[in-house]
């Protein structure tokens, strides 16, 4: 690709980062010093270009080092990948996390978003805006900033920061519950000691849970003791039709949010005639106010591994990705440490446990775009390019990461598989609801006693669960609960009955969505906290389509005005318009985002009367 | 000397029924297509026909009997059996917002009558929003003599990215940068066009359906109040340079050449053009003493 | 080809094929438009190798680049052969069937091993061999190249070896296989269609058949046309030379600036007893015309056709009024025959190409009406009725054969004319830009913003050796003469090898470097290999 460079070379750091990466360039032609060869012959074209994937980890190389993406660095990934400048700066400033304005190495980005609202997080804000200036920019010494974050999946601990220091030595590390105190001894230069364990929440039926606690996530001599890898052993002797058969027996459904049979899309994959397939763990959890996959990752990365492996020797991919979120640094970590012991043993790589089949993970890691969650978008951003979903049909399972045919799993669910092959479909059935089976990870947050990572049936109602997180705080009362995160919907003291399951939330109006069960309480600024879900989804459309990158503006500036809005005709009919945003964002968006951007808020008005609204 | 053609293989046909009539198609034609084959005005923004589809304006979707949300039409292949409603009270709504939202935050006016049209047909009031909407007003980029860009009429509708981009020129100098609203056409941290890796083939100016990008030449004249396409005539003829052979349409006024474009069915150019082709051809009307 | 001179293949193959060499040809800046064609079939999985001295934009594009030195095409290419059969891949069904004179060039190959091809060519063996094996192996594949190839001394020969290679692997004939030459200007292809070249009537006919010659004098009249072939434009040069061409009408053309060897042309042109200039311009060479005739634009101001590299005869238009004084070519030639003593009235351009029509069999079925219908035309089209010709040759694939055999041609490398040597050590060729077009005339008009001054493009490294900074003005000479001339250092070129186009001619006038050996057969010269040698202006003061 003839490549037009024109912003002045990379620094040494930037170079080193890059080529740490990627290897030092072989010639010329590749961004290096002339060699002899380079005279008369080089290589390019298709396989020049078909390392663009590897964009976003050459980016978060240059991140991680320097603190920001210069020019000459992009410049130089662009010789060394193959990509026009343009292309992959529209890349670059496509994800929140990748600065491209020089700024202090080291970045706490403190999260303001639903659950760390709830616990403070707007005071927290206040007072670093007077110690330290405003968000963004950087302190009196220039060596440290402060940024706003939407949420981080640290909701038990509200309210939580990430702290990330660039340099040679690249760390991150996490604070929550964070305090004045604690970040402005961080922004002073001191770093947080290493996370405490986190605290366990009472369980009371415990199948996803169960190793937690019990077994080392660190090795897999510990998990093969917690009886580790039986699920494998066990696909392996059934072979992959009859492992796809258990799942679709078993009625699993999808625990990222869409709640789709898993069986049929295995089997849909498995099916697929083009090759190769690919298997995609999508670990991308960004919903605000979910965070089970994180505690998964963390407390049982072999688990994923292992559920990803069965999956994909079930569906014939010899490749796979685990798409990580950037703000999880210690679930990428174990993941990579899991991968890499699974690989010594011979649970991934040429011959799976002696499956004769092959298989191998590589971890990629996401850069701050909520999007990313949305499997097409996930899969663009993997090939290196603007997280953009892509319109269906093609479904991932025929066209999906590099145009083939592609199976994409939530965490969750590949934790279920395991139960699934470990005691059959027959048993995994028993707990659940008909059309609901096994348990389900919610992940409680907010006003409650115990915020937290339950598991209980499916079919389980909100009231028990509320109970099992402690309840309320003493004296208070319930303003609302907000099922699903962000995309979900609010519900009220009147449908704490509603069996947490598909079909249950369903019927009320509601989705179980991601997991996430936000609880408000009377103190609750619940105006705030829609003004926060519209921001959220003012900064996480990623622009594509006129529904959703005008609409979620327009939301926010409607529900702005409905709020402040005195007159009553006045603020009816900006409800009615907002009717008409929310309907046109549901029925002509691309993608989820922007189909589900409206339904909070919509819910919160109608539900909770706030402005009015009957 | 004996002849040879490449004939393709035969397509298998499927039918269709929209609005209740059925229709028989060839396979692999999308919906807009079966649509305008019956004369059903559907809009479009982003779509063109010499571009990949990108579906993304959402103004030409449709409601399929069986999907949950509508389907952008310029993109959705037929299925034999579709049940197509093209103009139902969801149709209609969404593409009245769609129209409404984009005429509320960009400069629309001198999108052709056919986008005026659709406005008044769709009863868009892009005023709904408050005097206080977002929009993208900005000012006018111009940094070189051969044509500038006004992005306040952009409604990235990305064909511009498309025709630098894959699908005609492979250069790349544009891309879309930033996100939701603030997602916008940008050179590499918006250097300008002679910094950036712009050949200036203007066929991004070709498919730009907003006057976002314009020739200089009518930029000037608009400026000057001299542009007048009533005045214009449209001549086609073949580019004077190298020997590809690109068909031109020469657009004059007051014999001169304002404005060349290429048409977007010929077998030669799709459309597009290089820098000699677009631009040079001021050397035939320096009337003055010339050499 | 094989009797016709056009490019065998369509743009839309191009598109459809398994691999395409891109030889001595920078399409993507001097035929961006059929670049476009190219990347779609590399989008759809086409290979793309280039041959090229440059690292050029096109070859950016290409899986593989060759970086051969200047002139040695023809090893290269025969090594290639020469692989290809030793690995049997050669269609031999298809030699024996539709080719004659395989045997000779099979021996002639045979001298040329890889090693031999990477000492006369620099391209290491391997890579040559895995090039050779991807194109013997390519179910469909095409050669496509410009002046790179042609604008040498042993043109004729460069352009045989690789028709050569197309049917050593019987890549003619078929769709999306095909031998494709890009033509310079708009209308090379139709002046050749048209009888523009020494030895032909339009379509290709040949002057010196008897039949043929017939058919046009008696179509015009009794008319005395000349009945042995003339001189191509080389030709012309020498005969001037040797004082026996002494009246010249050059339609068009700007040869004090664009021949090589500017110095010796500009002398004989103006040695000359009468020189008439018909163009759009008072050109450098118009200012040496005893008498000039200013005429229309031929694409903007005046009716007619042109004919494109996929052999496509298009219409052009009137969209201006030229300017006053300035007349169509037609009715200036028509003028000149009635001062002549012939009156052939004040025909249309319809009325022009109906009789070329009447008398071109693969013209005939191209009416104004159809070219306007069909978006122009590709030849052969013999009648009304007929499509057009996607490809040419398939007359090759039908057993037996329809017509002549195809044949090969032995051709030996040959290097350049102009030695490298201690005193011219580097190796100057030229080319054209994107934005730019032969010697400006016509590019001056519009303001480029990616124009830049004339320079001579050298390796970094050659600079340092020779103690010269980057901008720095030199002097450029070869054994013909001197210039004076900024240096640009351009990593992309090799120590030993500079480049310099020929747009600029009033900043600097390359083509007084230039050699003007020229190719005894197509008449064009190695405007692509030069020795020079390059010094600093002033001496560098002793530290």
């Amino acid at each position: 690709m003839d490549i037009r460079t024109t912003g002045g070379p990379p620094t040494t750091e930037e170079v080193a980062a890059i080529d740490g990466f990627l290897g030092a360039p072989e010639s010329l032609w590749e961004g290096g010093a002339r060699v002899e060869q380079d005279d008369h012959l080089a290589y390019g074209g298709r396989a020049a270009r078909s390392r663009r994937h590897l964009l976003l980890p050459v980016l978060h190389a240059v991140q991680d080092r320097a603190g920001w993406v210069s020019r000459g660095a992009l410049e130089y990934a662009c010789r060394r990948l193959s990509i026009p400048p343009a292309d992959a700066y529209g890349v670059a400033s496509f994800y929140a996390r990748f600065a491209l304005e020089e700024r202090p190495p080291l970045a706490v980005h403190v999260c303001d978003d639903i659950a760390c609202k709830c616990a403070g997080a707007d005071a927290l804000c206040d007072a670093l805006e007077k110690g330290f200036g405003p968000a963004g920019a950087p302190d009196a010494a220039g060596s440290a900033a402060w940024y706003r974050s939407p949420c981080l999946g640290l909701c038990d601990r509200a309210p939580a920061a990430l702290i990330e220091r660039a340099g040679k030595h690249h760390a991150e590390a996490r604070v929550a519950p964070a305090t004045y105190e604690s970040l402005s001894a961080i922004l002073g230069g001191e770093w947080p000691d290493s996370e405490t364990s986190m605290h366990l929440p009472p369980r009371k039926e415990s199948r996803l849970l169960r190793r937690i606690g019990v077994a080392d996530p660190e090795s897999i001599e510990s998990y093969l003791q917690a009886a580790g890898y039986t699920a494998l052993r066990r696909a392996i002797e059934l072979g992959p039709e009859s492992v796809i058969r258990e799942v679709t027996d078993a009625k699993l459904l999808g625990r990222g949010g869409a709640a789709f049979p898993t069986g049929r899309k295995w089997d849909a994959v498995a099916k697929a005639p083009a090759r190769p397939h690919y298997m995609v763990c999508n670990a991308d959890e960004s919903e605000p106010g979910t965070f089970k996959d994180r505690v998964l990752m963390e407390s049982d990365p072999f688990a994923v591994v292992e559920g990803m492996t069965i999956a994909a020797l079930a569906t014939g991919c010899e490749q796979g990705y685990l798409y990580v979120r950037t703000e999880y640094p210690l679930a990428r970590e174990r993941i990579e440490n899991a991968i890499e012991q699974a690989r010594a043993k011979a649970f991934l790589g040429a011959d799976v446990a002696g499956s004769g089949m092959a298989f191998d993970i590589e971890v990629r890691r996401g850069a701050g775009a909520y999007i990313c969650g949305e499997e097409t978008a996930l899969f663009n951003s993997i090939e290196g390019k603007r997280g953009e979903p892509r319109n269906k049909p093609p479904f991932p399972v025929a066209v999906g990461l590099f145009g083939k045919p592609t199976l994409v799993n939530n965490v969750e669910t590949l934790a279920n598989v395991l139960e699934i092959l470990k005691h059959g479909s027959g048993e995994f059935a028993t707990v659940g609801t008909p059309e609901s089976a096994g348990t389900r990870l919610f992940c409680v947050s907010g006003h409650v006693r115990s915020p937290g990572l339950y598991e209980v049936p499916m079919g389980t109602p909100l009231r028990e669960l509320m109970q099992l997180a402690g309840g309320l705080r003493e004296g208070r009362t319930l303003r609302a609960v907000l099922l699903g995160g962000a995309a979900g919907s609010f519900v009220t003291e009147s449908q704490l009955d509603v069996p947490l399951s598909f079909e249950g939330t369903h019927a009320i109006g509601a989705t179980l969505g991601s997991g996430a069960v936000i609880v408000f309480d009377d103190t609750a600024d619940l105006e705030q906290v829609l003004l926060r879900i519209a921001r959220f989804f003012r900064d996480e459309s990623c622009g594509q389509c006129v529904p959703c990158r005008v609409g979620t503006v327009r939301q926010e500036e409607a529900l702005k005005r409905i709020l402040s809005e005195r007159n009553q005709s006045l603020r009816e009919m900006d409800i009615a318009l907002l009717s008409d945003i929310a309907r046109v964002m549901r029925d002509a968006s691309i993608c989820g985002l922007g189909q589900t951007a409206a339904s909070a808020i919509g819910s919160a008005l109608i539900q909770l009367k706030i402005a009015g609204v009957n | 000397m004996a002849s040879g053609v490449f004939v393709g293989l035969p397509r298998r046909m499927v039918t269709v029924n929209i609005d209740g009539e059925d229709v028989q198609v060839t396979e692999g034609t999308t919906l807009l297509e079966a649509c305008r084959g019956i004369n059903i005005d559907t809009p479009t923004l982003c779509q063109l026909e010499n571009l990949t589809p990108v579906n993304v304006c959402r103004v030409c979707v449709v409601e399929v009997e069986g999907s949950r949300v509508l389907v952008p039409a310029c993109s959705r292949k037929v299925e034999a059996g579709m049940k197509v409603h093209t103009d139902s009270d969801r149709v209609r709504h969404s593409r009245r917002m769609v129209l409404e939202m984009l005429a509320s935050s960009v400069d629309m006016s001198l999108c052709g009558p056919q986008v005026q049209g659709w406005m008044s047909q769709y009863g868009a009031e892009p005023q709904r929003f408050g005097s206080g909407a977002a929009t993208v007003a900005q000012p006018v980029k111009i940094d070189n003599d051969l044509y500038v860009r006004d992005y306040s009429r952009c409604i990235l509708c990305y064909k511009c990215v498309e025709a630098c981009g894959v699908d005609a020129q492979n250069t790349f100098a544009i891309g879309v940068a930033g996100r939701g609203f603030d997602a916008h056409i940008s050179t590499e941290f918006t250097v300008e066009l002679p910094e950036s890796a712009c050949v200036y083939c203007g066929n991004c100016i070709g498919v730009c359906p907003t006057g976002a990008l314009m020739f200089k030449s009518e930029y000037d004249m608009r400026q000057a109040g001299t542009w007048d396409e009533s005045q214009q005539r449209v001549t086609e003829t073949v580019c004077p340079y190298c020997g590809v052979g690109c068909m031109l349409e020469l657009h004059v006024q007051d014999n001169s050449i304002v404005k060349v474009t290429s048409p977007l069915d010929h077998s030669v150019t799709a459309g597009h053009l290089c820098v000699k082709g677009r631009f040079g051809f001021q050397f035939v009307q320096r009337r003055g003493p010339s050499r | 080809m094989f009797g016709a001179g056009g490019g065998t293949s369509s743009y839309r193959e191009v598109e459809q094929t398994d691999l395409v060499i891109l030889w001595g040809s920078n399409a993507r800046e001097t035929h961006p438009i059929f670049f476009h064609h190219l990347l779609r079939g590399v989008r759809s999985g086409a290979k793309l190798i280039a041959v090229d001295p440059r690292r050029t934009g096109s070859a950016e594009w290409a899986d593989v680049w060759l970086g051969l030195d200047v002139g040695s095409d023809i090893s290269l290419a025969n090594a290639m052969a020469r692989v290809i059969i030793h690995e049997g891949l050669a269609d031999t069904g298809f030699i024996a069937r539709a080719t004659t004179g395989y045997d000779e060039f099979a021996r002639c190959v045979e001298a040329y091993s890889l090693e031999r091809a990477e000492r006369e060519t620099g391209v290491p063996a391997a890579a040559i061999r895995d090039v050779a094996l991807a194109f013997g192996r390519a179910e469909t594949g095409m050669i496509c190249w410009t002046l790179g190839i042609t604008e040498h001394h042993n043109a004729t020969d460069n352009v045989l070896a690789l028709i050569n290679l197309a049917l050593l692997t019987g890549k003619v004939g078929r769709f999306a296989c095909g031998l494709n030459p890009l033509r310079g200007q708009n209308n090379v292809q139709g002046g050749g269609d048209m009888g523009a070249i020494p030895a032909r009537f339009p379509g290709f006919q040949d002057l010196e058949e008897p039949a043929i010659h017939a058919k046009f004098t008696s179509a015009w009249g009794g008319a005395k046309v000349p009945s042995k072939k003339g001189y191509h434009l080389s030709e012309m040069f020498e005969s001037m030379d040797l004082d026996e061409l002494k009246a010249l009408y050059i339609i068009g053309e700007n040869p004090a600036r664009s021949e090589a060897d500017q110095t010796r042309a500009v002398r004989l042109l103006s040695g000359l007893d009468h020189l008439v200039v018909q163009d759009i311009f008072l050109t450098q060479t118009a200012e040496l015309a005893h008498v000039v005739l200013p005429a229309a634009a031929g694409w903007a101001e005046s009716e007619g056709t042109v004919t494109n590299s996929e052999r496509r005869v298009q219409r052009v238009r009137r969209a201006l009024d030229p300017p006053p004084g300035a007349r169509d070519d037609i009715e200036l030639i028509c003028e000149i025959a009635t001062r002549l003593g012939t009156d052939w009235g004040h025909p249309t351009a319809e009325e022009v190409w109906d009789e070329c029509r009447s008398l071109s069999p693969m013209h005939a079925g191209m009416s104004y009406a159809r070219l306007d219908e069909l978006g122009g035309i590709q030849w052969p089209c013999p009648d009304e009725s007929h499509p057009g010709t996607e490809f040419l040759h398939a007359r090759l694939w039908k057993d037996p054969i329809d017509g002549p055999a195809a044949p090969f041609h032995a051709v030996e490398h040959d290097p350049p004319v102009d030695l490298l040597t201690d005193e011219f050590p580097i190796r100057l060729t030229t080319g054209r830009r994107l934005d730019s077009f032969n010697t400006g005339v016509q590019t001056g008009g519009y303001t480029s913003p990616l124009r830049k001054r004339e320079a001579l493009l050298i390796s970094p490294a050659d600079g340092a050796r020779l103690g010269i900074t980057d901008g720095e003005r030199v002097l450029a000479s070869s054994r013909r003469g001197s210039v004076e001339v900024p240096v640009r250092f351009d990593a992309t070129l090799r120590p030993g090898l500079a480049f310099m186009t020929l747009h600029f001619p009033d900043q600097v006038a390359t083509n007084v470097l230039t050699i003007d050996a020229t190719d005894p057969k197509s008449g064009t010269a190695e405007f692509k290999a030069s020795a020079i040698r390059i010094d600093k202006l002033v001496a560098v003061p002793a530290k």
